[in-house]
């Protein structure tokens, strides 16, 4: 099967048109020892049985319909309301290119500029740009911008909560710059402010800080913030966009880049990808942040139009002096955001994040009855939280695999060699009958 | 009149998707909750479905239009790509489930992998990276690295002229100093014009095979056998593998890394800017650098994924990559399998060579020499109309065909890539709008000069949106 819409007898007509006799001419630049090579494929298949094939693939996974699962960790199961799909799925917009021509371009144009829109409402911030890949290179990227935009600061801290992909992701980003990490130490799930302070120092460019972070807690943002302001460092926090209906947005506690994965707003878990990251900071720095930036301006007629702006950041004009090396981003996906953000309004925005915050303390409560469990840390905590099993964690999740129940992740626990730290996530698809049956497999565990 | 925003539509009390909350208080402390709601619109459902609507019309698409943007490859998506990439069985998953819950998605991930691996001549990939960009970044991670390992760290990166602007932006975040490769007149990098720049301290060369100018590097063979013997290593920018498909293979060409963009040669949509897939793609001297983790198959058939890979780069991103474009791609290689594959490319570039024979008289190409999937064609005798090559964009969106790529990689040039999925007669209609074109930069450089006339909106303003900066409600 090819995509081809030309007969043999047009490709001799187009041949002949343009001088040569054959398709080889064409391509007898190309020496002739590199042609000679020998590699397998698959054989080609028709599209009923690449459909069969890959519904079979798909079927030998194990998915969130038929496993009750408790998973997070930076992937949400959230509710998508179906107008997503059918407005994100439209041909007109999954498959046109990035919208450098503008007059051909306004739907997608206007869409990114209602996105900015919401990312700033929701985060607080003043300004966004259009996406990045997902949210631990969006922290990798935050990171970069705060090097390059405070010379000899070599120092990047961050919580030692920050979830351990990004903190990966951002030191093999940077593993070429001359930057050095220091991990800030927790005191009960949250930064130690106290060590916080002494590790943050006229050297340090940014202050990196996730919250809810990757144990499920609160951090004390306000007071990591106020610290890296006094010494001149940026203060970057990385959040889950859905908590911040209910959650203190980093714009009320002066973050300079606010960051973080947008999967929760209206994109499937996908196995991980895509998603997108957002990039969201203030006005002063509108000029150094990364990625494509969306402006209202006008056409001839004076009719208001968008079109993208301050391109004198990005590499196709500067090149190895760009803030960024991002061209392609998570645009479709922002889309998806955008509709599902649009959807929800200011009142289900508020709604669905307190029901994510009523639904998992109702589960924490439920399981911490169960004698033997307990919160790891009592801090404030929005959709997930650890809770300390009587049991090994690993162990608990081998048993109930088979009964197609993932009560959480199982972490590491810095203090224990084998850990009995479960991370636990609970949005508002989870229902109290699903919680039931969560807390009723736990309480086989439940010491006597 | 154009559209109003969602906000400017808002009514307070509208609400699309509500959810059952309760009235239970919620147990947070003050310090942490938000003072006031975030501003977002309040409209009904039918408000939002009407208004992406209308906005989705507002687009030139592949869908819907003609798009023979230079370097894009912009192809025919197929539609089965998108049911098949959508199915709940990979849609649902968790990227934090047991390998034993994805074993559909971990072999297609390990396939697609060994796919690429045959097409492109290398012996292991990974599918990390979100989008090209990110695989030059991953790329020139692991040229480093590889120098590193060896004891002998490198600073300097070649990169031509033509160069797509992420590569020397890439190579940059990566810690490299970039050393600019002038261009020759014919198109082609000489051998004589990396001789005095390549050294010791040379990690690598970033190419682009065929170039951004739509010509294949001749010397390649030979400009490998340079950087070899420096211990440089070749570096592949696969955003042009359409051209090759069943050709021949950068591997054999002696590129060390190569990324792949599967939103172009590979048919994923663009998604009006993303998401894409990048995956790189190197030689087994390089494998252990690849980004972890990595998929294996295990002696009984299944798959798992290796995590204890000392000598890796580390994390490109979280999770495995964007996983729904890459059964997009999959979905597309299985399809088409060589066959396919093959006449795929032998289409884009008789394409490309009918296109520009039949334009050349109105637009000389940059060089006689056939190109491959794509020309590049220059508009002489602008200034002498008063006109700039964006003129001529923006009027051939009148014409209804999305404008090439123009003034990229040299001034006053056009870049036009039709792909192998237009018909004949398409390729002829557009060829005829170009050639209007051409008479109007002579007769009505008024028209040009205030293009486009048929669009939705005439001709923006970027000044004042650079200017004035209005970048939310
Ligand atoms: C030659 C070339 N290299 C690299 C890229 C960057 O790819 P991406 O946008 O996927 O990051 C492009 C994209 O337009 C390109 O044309």
């Amino acid at each position: 099967m090819d995509f081809v819409p030309n007969s043999e007898a047009e490709f001799a007509a187009m041949l002949q048109a343009s001088g040569v006799s054959s398709f080889d001419d064409l391509v007898s630049c190309i020496p002739a020892k590199l042609k000679e090579f020998r590699s397998r494929l698959p054989a080609p298949l028709t599209e009923m049985e690449l459909v069969m094939e890959m519904e079979k693939l798909a079927a030998s996974n194990r998915t969130s319909r038929q496993v009750l699962s408790f998973l997070g960790a930076g992937i949400y199961d959230h509710f998508i309301p179906p107008a997503v799909d059918a407005l994100a799925s439209r041909g007109e917009f999954v498959t046109a290119y990035t919208p450098y021509q503008a007059e051909a371009s306004q739907g997608t144009l206007t869409a990114i500029y209602e996105y900015q829109s919401y990312l700033c409402a929701i985060t607080g911030m003043e300004v966004s740009n259009a996406s990045l890949y997902d949210g631990a290179s969006a922290v990798a990227e935050a990171g970069f911008l705060s090097l390059q935009a405070n010379s000899n600061r070599p120092r990047i801290v961050h919580a030692a909560s920050l979830h351990p992909e990004y903190l990966a992701t951002l030191q093999t980003y940077l593993a070429g710059q001359k930057a050095e990490f220091v991990s800030a130490p927790l005191k009960d799930g949250v930064l130690d402010l106290d060590a916080l302070a002494g590790l943050v120092n006229p050297r340090t460019c940014a202050l990196i800080v996730q919250s809810p972070n990757f144990h499920g807690c609160l951090e004390p943002m306000a007071q990591a913030a106020d610290i890296a302001h006094r010494h001149g460092a940026f203060f970057v926090a990385c959040v889950n966009p859905i908590s911040l209906g209910l959650i203190r947005p980093p714009g009320e506690y002066n973050a300079d880049f606010a960051v973080g994965e947008g999967q929760p707003l209206g994109c499937p878990m996908s196995f991980g990808g895509p998603g997108f990251g957002f990039l969201t900071s203030t006005k002063k720095l509108v000029h150094k942040i990364s990625g494509r930036i969306v402006g209202q301006t006008v056409d001839e007629n004076n009719q208001r139009s968008f079109c993208l702006t301050l391109q004198a950041r990005e590499q196709h004009i500067r090149r190895e002096k760009a803030t960024s090396n991002i061209c392609s981003n998570q645009a479709l996906m922002a889309l998806r955001a955008c509709i599902h953000l649009a959807l929800l309004g200011k009142r289900g925005f508020q709604q669905v994040a307190q029901l994510n915050h009523q639904r998992a303390h109702a589960a924490a409560a439920a399981i911490c009855g169960l004698r033997g469990f307990s919160l790891a840390f009592k801090q404030p905590f929005f959709n997930e939280f650890t809770i300390r099993c009587p049991v090994p964690s690993a162990d608990l999740l081998a048993r109930l695999e088979k009964e197609n129940l993932i009560p959480g992740l199982a972490v590491a626990d810095p203090n224990a060699k084998s850990s009995n730290l479960l991370l636990v996530c609970v949005t508002e698809t989870k229902t109290s009958d699903d919680i039931q049956r969560l807390v009723k497999a736990l309480a086989a565990f439940s010491t006597p | 009149m154009r559209p109003p925003l969602l906000n400017e539509q808002s009514k307070p009390g509208l609400q699309a998707v509500a959810f059952p909350v309760t009235n239970d208080p919620v147990d947070l402390p003050a310090e942490h909750r938000r003072q006031t709601p975030a501003p977002l619109p309040e409209v009904a459902e039918v408000d939002v479905v009407r208004h992406f609507t209308i906005l989705s019309k507002d687009n030139f698409s592949v869908d819907t239009h003609f798009y023979p943007l230079g370097s894009c490859t912009m192809k025919y998506n197929p539609k089965v790509n998108e049911y098949v990439s959508a199915l709940p069985g990979f849609a649902q998953l968790h990227p934090l489930q047991p390998a034993s819950h994805a074993q559909g998605a971990m072999r297609l991930i390990f396939e697609l992998e060994q796919m690429l691996g045959e097409i492109c001549g290398m012996d292991a990939f990974t599918l990390q990276p979100a989008a090209g960009a990110h695989g030059e970044l991953t790329g020139m991670l692991i040229a480093r690295a590889a120098h590193l390992a060896r004891g002998k760290p490198r600073r300097k990166v070649l990169v031509p002229s033509s160069a797509h602007g992420t590569n020397p932006a890439s190579a940059r975040l990566a810690g490299f100093q970039i050393v600019t490769v002038p261009g020759a007149p014919d198109g082609l990098l000489h051998p004589d014009q990396v001789a005095p720049l390549i050294d010791e301290d040379t990690a690598a060369i970033m190419l682009t095979n065929p170039n951004t100018l739509g010509v294949f590097e001749e010397h390649i063979l030979e400009i490998a056998r340079m950087a070899h013997e420096k211990g440089a290593l070749l570096y592949y920018d696969g955003a042009n593998l359409n051209a090759l498909l069943g050709l021949c293979r950068p591997g054999d060409m002696g590129f060390d890394i190569v990324h792949v963009n599967l939103h172009k040669t590979f048919s994923t949509p663009h998604g009006g800017g993303g998401p894409g897939a990048g995956p790189v793609g190197v030689k087994k001297h390089l494998a252990p650098f690849l980004p972890s983790p990595r998929a294996q198959q295990n002696p009984d058939g299944s798959f798992s994924w290796q995590h204890n890979l000392p000598q890796s780069i580390g994390k490109m991103r979280a999770f495995h990559g964007n996983f729904s474009v890459l059964a997009r791609a999959y979905a597309y290689i299985r399809a088409l399998g060589w066959e396919g594959l093959r006449a795929a490319s032998r289409a884009a570039i008789i394409h490309a060579n009918y296109i520009k024979k039949q334009l050349e008289d109105k637009f000389p190409a940059y060089t006689n020499r056939p190109c491959m999937h794509e020309c590049v064609l220059m508009a002489n005798h602008l200034k002498e109309a008063g006109l700039t090559v964006r003129d001529i964009a923006k009027r051939i969106l009148d014409y209804g065909y999305h404008a090439p790529t123009i003034a990229w990689p040299i001034h006053d040039c056009l870049m036009i890539e039709p792909t192998e999925t237009e018909s004949k007669e398409t390729l002829d209609a557009f060829i005829s709008a170009m050639r209007k074109v051409a008479r109007e930069i002579e007769t009505e450089s008024y028209t040009l000069q205030h293009a486009p006339h048929h669009m939705p909106i005439q001709r923006v303003d970027e000044v004042k949106a650079a200017r004035e900066l209005r970048l939310r409600d």
